[in-house]
């Protein structure tokens, strides 16, 4: 297992004088779903379109299972692509797509054959081998492209933003295929979206990345409930920023309430982000409330309400919640210790970027 | 009352397309009826006759004319199509500004009138010490085939999307290999396109070629502007007919072609 297969180190690429990638390094293990998450413009498809060859890093190595591979080009690599805009060739049947890859490595006719059987079965997509490009939906056009990549036994498969055509509906659907033919095939899947939930939902590891820095890497519990900076715990889901004083090892102070929290290791009197989920947050009466503030907003949502609290120094707390709280009602807030997130307040908008830990 | 006036209008629209069609055909209907005609008047209906075509095969001239012009059109186009479709994968893959500017000088000698392209090519040939004759007749027709060919070529190319060809590579594709597998079919249309209306092109010139010719060697155009000065034969209309049935055909394929490919696809 700990075994990484791909190790990206110190890659700088830039664009016509616009820094992409600044001294990027990740490695990434055999066998696991890993997901380059960040809004567009972050780096992350350039980072697989280094990987898969498409782009030169202009420093820095890329080593494929031991071997620095920068210089050889995408046909040479034992990698495959799912391409954003599926990129099927129109003029081929869905048997001489899938067959593309196998007829140039010259494999027997009877070999190829049960290839392309055994992966249009694993797309669920059996008896389509006749059929022509132009006659299936987005969903089926994508699960072909993905069939065309695993025939030819990648040890690796990219994925670049595969799902983002695709309606919500099937978007799920395919989220889970995708589970499933990774743990099926046990091969590793490095994974571009701008998409948090389905970053939540497939990775084993999410790289969170903007401006082209790794903002945090961790597994999708440890992104979500650990968000090691502003930037993370606001692009992964809905969350209050708050600026807060870390009192003392436990004890923090937000708009002069103190909270118990279960951080350490801040020192005593230390200016903090801190970041509460909305659903981390209790509605209670307000004798009982840590905080007091009055309902602003809201909105039905179906699962839960969601709700602006307006505290008495102006912050406008977003909550979601099973219980309701009229607008105009007063109410007060309180939160679990655990539900309590610190982070280091960033020195400059530079160390913003950069990411605390760097 | 309505009715009346629906009629009239309808009426008047037709009208108005048949004054249009004859405009445009009845010169050409008149000299393919006077090719038939076995009185060389042009005045009169002598009766019908086939002479005047077996006249223009028997001779040598129009036969030799015939041939330079197929082969100058044959070549030229098949030249221009293979430097034309070279040419507009560098442009698309350009960067906008270069690419913008290289289409501009592209579609210079389209624009430009063939006198002062004919002329040019003359002196320049004449500057270089090349002796006229077939090969500047040529050189100059795949000139001025270049541009169409890149101006078919090119939508085509950018209907095509660059993954597809980077989908090739991923694949284990050579370049090589992925650009004749992947890209040159979805191209292909807009090639075969290009290399028809070049050879038209090339079928249909007088002027260029009128001056980069020498002396010697004639095409079908040439030679027709020749003979028109010594007083026109009943064998140039049989020769006029067969050319105008010709490029008609070539035209109704070139544009017939692409459709029907993609009317199979569905």
């Amino acid at each position: 297992m700990g075994q990484s297969l791909i190790d990206l180190q110190n890659i700088y690429k830039s664009f016509d004088g616009t820094m992409v990638l600044d001294d990027l390094s990740l490695s990434v293990k055999e066998n696991t779903f890993v997901t380059l998450l960040g809004p567009s413009g972050c780096g992350k498809t350039t980072t697989l379109r280094i990987i898969g060859g498409f782009e030169t890093q202009d420093s820095g190595n890329v080593i494929f299972d031991g071997t620095e591979i920068s210089k050889l080009p995408p046909n040479k690599r034992q990698l495959n692509t799912v391409f954003q805009k599926y990129a099927l060739f129109t003029h081929m049947n869905i048997a001489e797509n899938i067959a593309f890859g196998l007829k140039i490595k010259g494999k027997s006719k009877p070999y190829i054959q049960d290839k392309i059987k055994y992966a249009l079965k694993l797309v669920n997509l059996d008896g389509f081998e006749n059929r022509s490009v132009d006659s299936l939906s987005g969903g089926q056009q994508q699960r072909i492209a993905i069939a065309r990549a695993i025939v030819n036994e990648p040890r690796v498969l990219l994925l670049d933003e595969p799902l983002g055509a695709l309606d919500l509906k099937l978007r799920q659907d395919m989220q889970y295929e995708l589970i499933r033919l990774k743990n099926e095939l046990g091969i590793t899947f490095i994974y571009v979206t701008h998409d948090q939930e389905e970053a939540l939902t497939m990775s084993d590891t999410i790289v969170v990345m903007n401006q082209g820095y790794i903002q945090q890497m961790g597994s999708p519990e440890q992104i979500y409930n650990e968000p090691e900076n502003a930037f993370v715990a606001d692009f992964i889901g809905e969350s209050n920023i708050v600026p807060g004083i870390m009192l003392h090892d436990e004890l923090v102070e937000i708009f002069g309430a103190k909270f118990a929290c279960v951080d350490k290791g801040f020192g005593i009197n230390r200016p903090v982000d801190v970041v509460i989920r909305p659903e981390d947050i209790d509605l209670v009466e307000p004798s009982r409330g840590t905080l007091v503030g009055t309902c602003t907003h809201l909105i039905f949502k179906g699962v839960h309400y969601e709700m602006e609290i307006t505290t008495p120094d102006g912050f406008e707390w977003l909550v979601h919640s099973t219980d309701m709280c009229p607008v105009g009602q007063e109410v007060g807030i309180h939160v679990d210790p655990f539900d309590i997130q610190i982070m280091n307040k960033p020195a400059s908008e530079d160390e913003e970027a950069v990411g605390v830990n760097e | 009352m309505n009715r009346i006036k629906d009629n009239f209008n309808r009426i008047w629209q037709d009208f108005y397309l048949v004054i249009i069609m004859v405009f445009l055909y009845a010169p050409i209907a008149t000299m393919m009826v006077l090719s038939f005609n076995s009185s060389k008047s042009r005045t009169q209906w002598g009766g019908f006759t086939l002479q005047w075509y077996t006249q223009m095969f028997a001779s040598r001239n129009i036969m030799d004319a015939l041939y330079n012009t197929l082969m100058i059109a044959f070549l030229s186009a098949l030249i221009a199509t293979v430097i034309g479709t070279a040419a507009s994968i560098a442009i698309n893959s350009m960067k906008a500004v270069p690419r913008t500017i290289l289409m501009g000088i592209t579609n210079i000698p389209m624009l430009n009138a063939d006198i002062v392209t004919g002329i040019s090519l003359m002196l320049a040939f004449i500057a270089f010490g090349i002796s006229l004759g077939f090969q500047t007749v040529l050189i100059a027709h795949i000139t001025f085939n270049i541009p169409y060919v890149i101006l078919s070529v090119m939508p085509k190319l950018k209907q095509t999307s660059r993954y597809t060809y980077e989908a090739a590579m991923d694949l284990g594709a050579s370049p090589i290999y992925a650009f004749f597998h992947v890209v040159f079919p979805d191209i292909l249309p807009g090639v075969l396109s290009g290399f028809l209306l070049a050879f038209t092109m090339s079928l249909d010139d007088f002027i260029i070629t009128h001056f980069t010719r020498g002396a010697g060697i004639n095409t079908l155009s040439t030679l027709i502007y020749s003979e028109v000065r010594r007083g026109i034969k009943p064998s140039m209309y049989a020769l006029s007919t067969v050319i105008f049935v010709v490029v008609l055909l070539l035209l109704l394929i070139s544009n017939f072609a692409p459709r029907r490919k993609q009317a199979d696809q569905t």
